[in-house]
C-alpha cells in the first residue's frame, strides 16, 4: 500500500466512524455538521482541531463523495460562499489561535454567514485607495466610512473588513484588516438593487462602529497583504470550477439541448460543441490548479481560472437565450428580492444571462486579472503608477 | 488514490524532458531545422537515431517483453511537448506513437523489437488528416498484390515499414509492406518538418498482419492515441510561441517604452497564457487517460485535440503579429511554428471533426 492509499483508507475509516456515531437519518443537521467538523472532515487540508487533518486539499473531494453517498447533509456551501471561500483561508493564514478557534467552526457549519466589506464608492479596482477610517481608541478601533457592492450583507453575521489606519502612509501601507460584527451598533445595511431585479448586494454604512483590537487580523498596516491573500482565494473560489463534467453553466445548456431537439440548429451546434470543449478544458485546468495547490496557497495563476470562468459563463448564458428563441424573450420575475444564496446557474435563462455579467466584475474585473497575469505570471512591465510613494492623504480624490 | 488522474508531471517525466531537451537544444536548433525547407534533409536520420536509440524514445510505448521500455503515454506526451517546442523533424509521433500503437493493438508484435531499438521506423499509411473513428481510405488486394494509392501520409518518407489498411469483402485488414517496395513520392508540404508523401502501392506484394476486427480496432486506436498525444506537441508549440513572444516584448522598445508594457498587448498575452495553460491541462488529461486505459479516453482525446489544435495556431499567429516585421522573416523561427501548428490543426482530425466525434460521445447530437 502506498502512503496515499493508507491515507485514503484512514479517511474512509474516519468517515465510517462519524456515520456510525451520528447516523445522518437520525441526527439533527447542525449536530451532524458540528461532529463532522470536530472529526477533521470539514476541510481535510486544515490543521487538526480546526476542522481538518493536515492532509492534501484534493482529498476533500473523496470525503465529500463518501458522505454524500451515505446521505449525510452538507454545509450548503452556496449559502456562505464568502465565508468559506475567502474569510476561512484568510483567518487560517493570518488569524491568532483564539480567532481560529472562535470563528472557523460556526463559519463552516453555516451557523455564521460572512460578507466582505472591501469595495467602496471611490475604491473598486483600485481597492488600495479605500477611505473607510479606523482610528485607535485604547483597545478598540472606531470605524467610519461607506462600503458598496457588499454581497450578502443582509444575512451576514460577520464581515471581513479593510480600513485605513494611517492616512499619512502611501496607500498600500496604511491599511489594516479587521473582522467586523455586523450586529454592532453603527452598521447599517441598505439593499442595492441589481441588473437581475433582486438585491444580492448592498451598501453598508459604518458609523462609529467599535471593533475590539482582538478582532484585528494581521498586524496594523498589513491590511493590503492580508487582503491580497483573500483576493487570490476569491479568484480560485469563483473560478476553481466544478469537479463534475458539465457542472456549472455548460450543464444547464447541454441539458436544454438534449431535452429540446426542436430547438437545434447547425449554427448553434457548432457554437455549443466549441463551448463544451472549452468548459471541459477549463475543468481540467481547474483540476491541474487544484493539484498544484494541494499543499500551498493560491498564487496569481488563480486569476487565469477566473478569467476563463467568466468568459464561458457569459458566452454560454448568451447562447442559451438564443437557443430558447421566443422563450428567451420572457423573464421570470422582476420583483425586488433579497436572495438567501448567490445563484449563478439557478433560476431561468434570462436571469443566468444577466447575472453572468457580474462574473467579469466581481472579485476583480477581467481587465485587472489580465494585468495580474501579465505582470506577475509573465513578468511584463507594470502599469505606470503615479501614486506609489505619495501619502494617501495627499492623493487627488 | 482517488479516481482523479494526475495532471502534473512526475519526477521521471521531468527527467525524460530534461534529456530530450538538452539533446534537441544542441541538435535541433531553428537554424538546423529550417534547412528542411530547402530540401536539405541531411542529418535528420542521425538526429532521429540519437533520440530513438541513445535516449530510447522509440522504445517508450513498447512493452518490456517486446524489447521496449514499457513506459506509458504520459512519458510519450512529455517527449512530444519537447519535440513541439523544437519543431523537431523526427518521426516520433508517426512511428513510435501511431504505428507502434497500431502494431500493438493488432497483436503484430514481431516487428516491435526493431522499432523499439530504433533500427527501423514504421508509418501507418493513411492520410495524415484522417480523424479517429472515421472510415479510412484503404487500398484493395487481389491475389496477395495491392491495388491503389494513399495521399498525404506523414512519416512515409523515412519509413522502413508501411502499415497499410486494406479493404476486403470481409472488412478492413491491416497489411505490412516494406518501405522500399512502395513508390513513395515526397510532397512539398506546408510543414516540411513533418513532410507528407504520396504512396503508390499498385502491384506491391504485402503481408497480412491483422484481420477484420483487429485491424479496425488497431487503426482506430492508433489514430485516437495519435490525436490524444499530438495535443502535447501542440501545447509545446504554443508554449514556445508564448515564451518567445513574452521575451521579445520585454526588450523591444517603441514610443520610449518597453512594448510589453502597453496594456493592449499585456492583455492579449494574458489571454494567450490562459489558453496555453488550458491546452496543457487538456493535453495532460488526454495523455493520462490513454496511459490509464481510462474509459474516458476517447472524450479526452477529442476534447484535447479540438482545443489544442486551435490553441497552437492562435499562439503561432499571435507570435508572428506581436513580433511585427521580424515575425514575417525567414530568419525568425516563428514561421516554423506556424507551419507546424497549422498542419497539426488539420492532422488526425480538424477541431470540427473532433467536435462531431464528441457530439456523439457525450450525447449532444447535431439535429
Ligand atoms: C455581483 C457583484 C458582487 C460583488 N460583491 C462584492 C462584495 O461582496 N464585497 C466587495 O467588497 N465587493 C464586491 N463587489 C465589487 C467588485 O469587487 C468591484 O465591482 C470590482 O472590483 C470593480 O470595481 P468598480 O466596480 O469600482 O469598477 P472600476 O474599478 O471603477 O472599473 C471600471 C472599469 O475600468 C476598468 N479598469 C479599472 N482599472 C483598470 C486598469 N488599471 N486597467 C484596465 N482597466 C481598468 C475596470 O475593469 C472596469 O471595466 C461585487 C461586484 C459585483 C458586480
Amino acid at each position: 500500500m502506498t502512503d496515499t492509499d493508507k491515507t485514503i483508507a484512514d479517511l474512509a475509516a474516519r468517515v465510517e466512524k462519524l456515520l456510525a456515531e451520528h447516523p445522518p437519518a437520525a441526527t439533527d443537521r447542525l449536530e451532524f455538521l458540528r461532529a463532522r467538523f470536530d472529526a477533521g472532515l470539514a476541510w481535510v487540508h486544515f490543521p487538526e482541531g480546526l476542522g481538518g487533518l493536515g492532509l492534501p486539499r484534493e482529498l476533500q473531494a473523496h470525503v465529500d463523495r463518501l458522505l454524500a453517498r451515505a446521505g449525510a447533509p452538507d454545509n450548503d456551501p452556496r449559502r456562505n460562499g464568502i465565508g468559506l471561500g475567502m474569510a476561512a483561508p484568510t483567518i487560517l493564514a493570518y488569524g491568532t489561535e483564539e480567532q481560529k478557534k472562535r470563528f472557523l467552526r460556526p463559519l463552516w457549519t453555516g451557523e455564521e454567514i460572512w460578507c466582505q466589506l472591501f469595495s467602496e464608492p471611490g475604491a473598486g479596482s483600485d481597492l488600495a485607495a479605500l477611505a473607510t477610517r479606523a482610528e485607535r481608541d485604547g483597545d478598540h478601533w472606531i470605524v467610519n466610512g461607506q462600503k458598496v457592492w457588499t454581497s450578502g450583507a443582509h444575512k451576514a453575521r460577520w464581515a471581513i473588513l479593510v480600513a485605513r489606519t494611517d492616512p499619512g502612509a502611501p496607500k498600500h501601507r496604511g491599511m489594516t484588516y479587521f473582522l467586523c460584527d455586523m450586529t454592532d451598533p453603527g452598521v447599517e445595511v441598505r439593499p442595492l438593487r441589481q441588473i437581475t431585479g433582486e438585491a444580492e448586494f448592498n451598501e453598508v454604512f459604518l458609523t462609529d462602529v467599535k471593533i475590539p483590537d482582538s478582532l484585528r487580523l494581521g498586524e496594523e498596516g498589513e491590511g493590503w497583504r492580508v487582503a491580497t491573500a483573500t483576493l487570490m482565494n476569491e479568484r480560485v473560489a469563483i473560478g476553481g470550477g466544478d469537479p463534475r463534467r458539465e457542472g456549472g453553466m455548460i450543464g444547464v445548456v447541454a441539458g436544454t439541448w438534449r431535452e429540446r431537439p426542436e430547438l437545434r440548429t447547425p449554427e448553434l451546434h457548432a457554437r455549443l460543441m466549441r463551448l463544451w470543449v472549452e468548459a471541459e478544458v477549463a475543468r481540467m485546468t481547474g483540476r491541474r490548479l487544484r493539484q498544484k495547490l494541494a499543499a500551498g496557497q493560491p498564487g496569481p495563476e488563480g486569476s487565469a481560472a477566473k478569467l476563463t470562468f467568466a468568459r464561458l459563463a457569459q458566452q454560454l448564458s448568451g447562447l442559451e437565450l438564443e437557443l430558447l428563441g421566443a422563450e428567451g424573450l420572457r423573464y421570470d420575475d422582476w420583483t425586488m428580492k433579497r436572495p438567501e444564496v448567490v445563484e449563478f446557474t439557478g433560476k431561468d435563462a434570462g436571469y443566468r444571462y444577466l447575472r453572468a455579467k457580474g462574473n467579469s466584475i466581481e472579485g476583480g474585473t477581467s481587465e485587472i486579472l489580465r494585468n495580474i497575469v501579465a505582470e506577475r505570471v509573465l513578468g511584463l512591465p507594470p502599469e505606470p503608477r503615479t501614486d506609489k510613494d505619495v501619502p494617501w492623504k495627499d492623493l487627488p480624490r | 488514490m482517488s479516481d482523479e488522474l494526475d495532471l502534473l508531471y512526475t519526477d521521471v517525466e521531468e527527467s525524460v524532458r530534461d534529456s530530450v531537451r538538452s539533446l534537441l537544444a544542441k541538435r535541433s536548433t531553428p537554424e538546423q531545422v529550417v534547412r528542411v525547407y530547402d530540401g536539405d534533409r541531411s542529418g535528420l536520420a542521425e538526429l532521429w537515431q540519437a533520440l530513438a536509440a541513445e535516449l530510447g524514445l522509440a522504445a517508450l510505448l513498447v512493452p518490456e517483453e517486446h524489447g521496449g521500455a514499457g513506459a506509458s503515454a504520459r512519458e510519450a506526451a512529455v517527449v512530444l511537448e519537447e519535440l513541439g517546442r523544437y519543431v523537431a523533424p523526427v518521426p516520433f509521433l508517426t512511428s513510435a506513437v501511431v504505428a507502434t500503437t497500431a502494431l500493438l493493438e493488432a497483436g503484430a508484435t514481431d516487428r516491435l523489437g526493431e522499432l523499439a531499438a530504433g533500427e527501423r521506423t514504421a508509418a501507418l499509411a493513411v492520410p495524415f488528416s484522417t480523424a479517429p473513428g472515421r472510415a479510412v481510405p484503404a487500398v484493395s488486394v487481389d491475389g496477395g498484390v495491392l491495388q491503389g494509392s494513399v495521399h498525404a501520409v506523414a512519416g512515409a518518407l523515412e519509413a522502413d515499414l508501411l502499415l497499410v489498411p486494406v479493404r476486403t469483402d470481409g472488412g478492413l485488414e491491416l497489411h505490412e509492406v516494406s518501405g522500399g517496395d512502395a513508390r513513395v513520392t515526397p510532397v512539398t508540404s506546408l510543414d516540411m518538418t513533418r513532410q507528407v508523401a504520396d504512396i503508390d502501392l499498385t502491384g506491391v506484394a504485402s503481408r497480412r498482419i491483422a484481420g477484420a476486427d483487429a485491424a479496425e480496432r488497431a487503426v482506430g486506436r492508433a489514430l485516437e492515441t495519435g490525436a490524444a498525444l499530438m495535443a502535447s506537441e501542440q501545447y509545446g508549440v504554443a508554449q514556445w510561441c508564448l515564451d518567445t513572444t513574452v521575451e521579445y516584448l520585454k526588450i523591444r522598445r517603441q514610443f520610449g517604452r518597453i512594448v510589453g508594457g502597453f496594456q493592449a498587448l499585456k492583455h492579449r498575452l494574458a489571454d494567450l497564457y490562459v489558453t496555453v495553460e488550458s491546452a496543457r491541462a487538456a493535453a495532460r488529461y488526454a495523455a493520462a487517460a490513454v496511459a490509464a486505459g481510462h474509459p474516458d479516453r476517447s472524450v479526452a482525446a477529442s476534447a484535447a485535440q479540438a482545443y489544442c489544435a486551435d490553441a497552437a495556431v492562435l499562439a503561432a499567429e499571435e507570435a508572428i503579429q506581436l513580433h511585427g516585421g521580424v515575425g514575417m522573416t525567414w530568419e525568425h523561427p516563428a514561421h516554423l511554428y506556424l507551419k507546424r501548428a497549422k498542419a497539426d490543426q488539420i492532422a488526425l482530425g480538424t477541431p470540427g471533426a473532433h467536435h462531431a466525434l464528441l457530439a456523439a460521445l457525450v450525447d449532444l447530437p447535431a439535429a
